[in-house]
């Protein structure tokens, strides 16, 4: 039986605001039913504020899927349609006092699903840019989309380099096995043999530990409605990696901004922060806080230069 | 009422008996039955004992045919490793779509390791096409593994029928047999099965032994040397108390065996109808008319099995579902997909499984209790909309990514 925190089973066995929400006129649908979660969110938006009057959910899923579709509709009551698309899933999951890793896509689908119904109540279209593959590390919650998006940006070749870009396999090691199966699966598709690594002594020693205390932005443009130009998305990722920026060079790193495409936002780490073990953490940092400026989803994937240099010559 | 276990295929509890007759070889009858002494001679006379309990509940002709392993992943493993070590020269594994993973995901290593995996389909009721496994037979195949009844929905395999074409073909066969021992009468001996893996903890044994039958004459290469244990076929010092548990659990089956198939069968169909009489939109997957007596597979339509679980394990009942939340990946269970059965019921798929302690009051109290769980979480689902599913809940409820 999976950790359920008490909250998580409060939510399951009492959820709030279950139903459809009588006159509402905002609805979002998420969901993949071949994964056994599909969610429908209801809103009733005042028109005049844009402030969330009332929120109901219709979830078919798992007991952590419902828990924070209830989770989710407490904490959009009373919030203006901007402030509720700041929520994250890191919040949803706060809210409910964590979920197990396996079940962070729970949470994923409730902030996809209130990003459906505001793209609705806007009359929006709502671009597809959910992707979600089976999990390869459960210490670190990556999942093998991830992992193979990041072998193929930066050319990767090895468990190690793997690790370090994305942080998978870097905790019990049990998932090795999987990482070398998508390392040959990758390389091979790339004309390419895995070679595994030999088997060396134990390194002694230590990664050093960078810290991320990510500034508040500087009181930003009022997130607008309506979509981005592709300029003022580039500025304000440029805008959130400026923020971040100074606490990196702190610990004698950097970060550059080397090309957006789609939702995938190519980064170098250079300095201090190439091959650290806490690059991830890092990069999740930076991922994050692009989601929450910009209110949709993209991914930071790592790059080093030649690789850059590569993806750029094909 | 407090818990009601009906996860039976999952685990069983230990019968009193089989602990009882355990308890001595912690303490007293410590000894290692290789040593000379009498410490460990009183032990190997036990262990021939339980040996001789297993071969009859077997009915396997010798009790040099059983071999001792410390679970039945263990068996299913140095059955197919060992007709692959055995016979280098042939390369195809023949087995079905909707094996345990002891053997699925084992086949599937073995396939990217260079060997040809033949997964035979299974219609909408569970039941396998036994032209298609004709047609596979050749003198390239190492081995069939073909398991006796399917943990999730009892379906019963004609295996004794598919050993026989095997043997006619000149190929070796192995059923992972864990789920039917215990439950079903077996005859080894007048059957042509080269090997069959069975596992203690599924017939009220504790967990950590079982068993490879191993036909006498048949080609053998072991998985674990470095020993005699075992007739040099399994090394490792014997297991001794949970054999002796073993040895027990199996004499005990044999005088329930026929409890098992009138009584427990008839609590299993009483709680079937029970739930299909109060609960619409629900139905029984595998196939009813051929399975085993203990498992009932039910599908609720438009709700999530873990969600189901949760509630049911709220008001003290223990069951298992086929949903993909119940196991963390991302798709429901392969038996269900390979049935296919929609998604829609696939995640919701309960599967309540029965031992000799179920009593009538517990299946009442099932019965009681499950409609309103289904009822209440209908009321959640997208998909479902006052008394039944909501109109064409296709085009009624379509989510943006798939």
């Amino acid at each position: 039986m999976w950790d359920y925190s008490e909250k998580v089973k409060e939510h399951f066995y009492n959820p709030r605001n279950a139903g459809a929400v009588a006159e509402n006129n905002a609805t979002g649908d998420v969901g993949s039913l071949s994964c056994g979660d599909a969610l429908r969110l209801t809103l009733r938006v005042d028109p005049a504020t844009d402030i969330i009057l009332d929120a109901g959910f219709q979830t078919f899923g798992c007991g952590s899927a419902i828990a924070s579709s209830s989770a989710l509709t407490e904490m959009v009551k009373g919030l203006t349609l901007d402030a509720a698309l700041k929520i994250s899933n890191q919040e949803i999951a706060d809210y409910l006092d964590g979920l197990p890793p396996e079940k962070m896509h729970c949470s994923v689908m409730g902030r996809e699903a209130l990003r459906a119904a505001v793209a609705n109540y806007r009359g929006e279209a709502l671009e597809d840019d959910h992707e979600e593959g089976a999990l390869v590390c459960k210490c670190f919650a990556v999942d093998e989309v991830m992992v193979r998006d990041t072998i193929r940006a930066n050319h990767l070749s090895s468990v190690e380099d793997v690790t370090n870009y994305t942080k998978a396999g870097g905790g019990c090691s049990a998932c090795h096995e999987g990482i070398e199966r998508i390392l040959g699966e990758e390389l091979a598709a790339r004309g390419e043999t895995f070679v595994p690594a030999p088997t060396k002594a134990k390194a002694a020693k230590k990664p050093q530990l960078v810290t991320l205390e990510v500034p508040e932005p500087a009181p930003a443009l009022a997130a607008d409605s309506g979509k981005l130009t592709n300029l003022q998305r580039i500025r304000r990722i440029e805008m959130v990696l400026e923020a971040i920026r100074p606490t990196l060079q702190r610990d004698h790193g950097d970060v550059e901004l080397l090309d957006v495409e789609g939702k995938n936002v190519y980064v170098k780490l250079t300095g201090a922060c190439t091959g650290c073990q806490m690059a991830s953490m890092t990069l999740s940092g930076i991922q994050q806080r692009l989601i929450e400026e910009l209110g949709e989803f993209v991914k930071v994937v790592p790059v080093s230069a030649p690789a850059h240099a590569q993806m750029a010559g094909v | 009422m407090n818990n009601v276990y009906l996860d039976n295929n999952a685990t069983t509890r230990v019968d009193d008996e089989v602990v009882q007759a355990m308890l001595p070889f912690f303490t007293e009858q410590f000894g290692n039955p290789s040593s000379m002494h009498s410490f460990g001679n009183q032990v190997g006379l036990a262990l021939k004992k339980a040996r001789q309990s297993v071969q009859k509940l077997l009915g396997a002709e010798h009790d040099s045919e059983i071999i001792f392993t410390s679970c039945g992943s263990e068996a299913d493993s140095t059955a197919i490793l060992s007709a692959l070590k055995a016979q280098p020269e042939r390369k195809t594994l023949i087995t079905t779509t909707v094996e345990h993973p002891a053997v699925l995901s084992l086949c599937d290593y073995l396939a990217s390791e260079g060997y040809t995996v033949h997964k035979l389909a299974v219609d909408k009721r569970g039941r396998l096409n036994l032209d298609d496994y004709a047609s596979l037979l050749g003198d390239d195949v190492a081995l069939v593994s073909v398991m006796w009844a399917n943990n999730e929905t009892g379906t019963l395999f004609p295996v004794e029928e598919m050993a026989r074409m095997a043997d006619e073909a000149g190929v070796m066969f192995h059923t992972d047999a864990v789920q039917a021992v215990g439950k079903i009468p077996l005859d080894l001996q007048h059957s042509s099965i080269h090997m069959l893996s069975l596992s203690g903890h599924k017939l009220h044994a504790p967990k950590g032994v079982g068993v490879l039958y191993l036909r006498r004459g048949t080609r053998f290469r072991p998985l674990l040397r470095g020993g005699h244990q075992e007739r040099g076929r399994r090394a490792g010092t014997e297991n001794a108390a949970s054999i002796v548990g073993l040895g027990v659990a199996a004499e005990r089956a044999l005088q329930f065996m026929a409890h098992e198939n009138s009584e427990v069968r008839r609590l299993r169909d009483k709680l079937e109808a029970g739930i299909l009489a109060a609960v619409p939109y629900a139905f029984v997957t595998g196939d009813p008319g051929n399975r085993l007596p203990n498992t009932a597979n039910i599908a609720f339509e438009y709700i999530e099995g873990e969600a189901i679980l949760l509630l049911l394990n709220k008001v003290g009942i223990a069951a298992s579902s086929g949903s993909a939340c119940t196991s963390g990946s991302l798709e429901p269970s392969h038996v269900m997909r390979a049935m296919d059965i929609p998604y829609t019921a696939a995640h919701g798929t309960v599967r309540f499984s029965l031992s000799r302690y179920t009593t009538e009051a517990e299946i009442e109290h099932v019965i009681r209790e499950v409609p309103p769980i289904v009822a209440q979480l209908r009321k959640l689902s997208p998909y479902w909309s006052g008394d039944g599913p909501a109109q064409e809940a296709d085009k009624e409820f379509a989510p943006v990514y798939a």
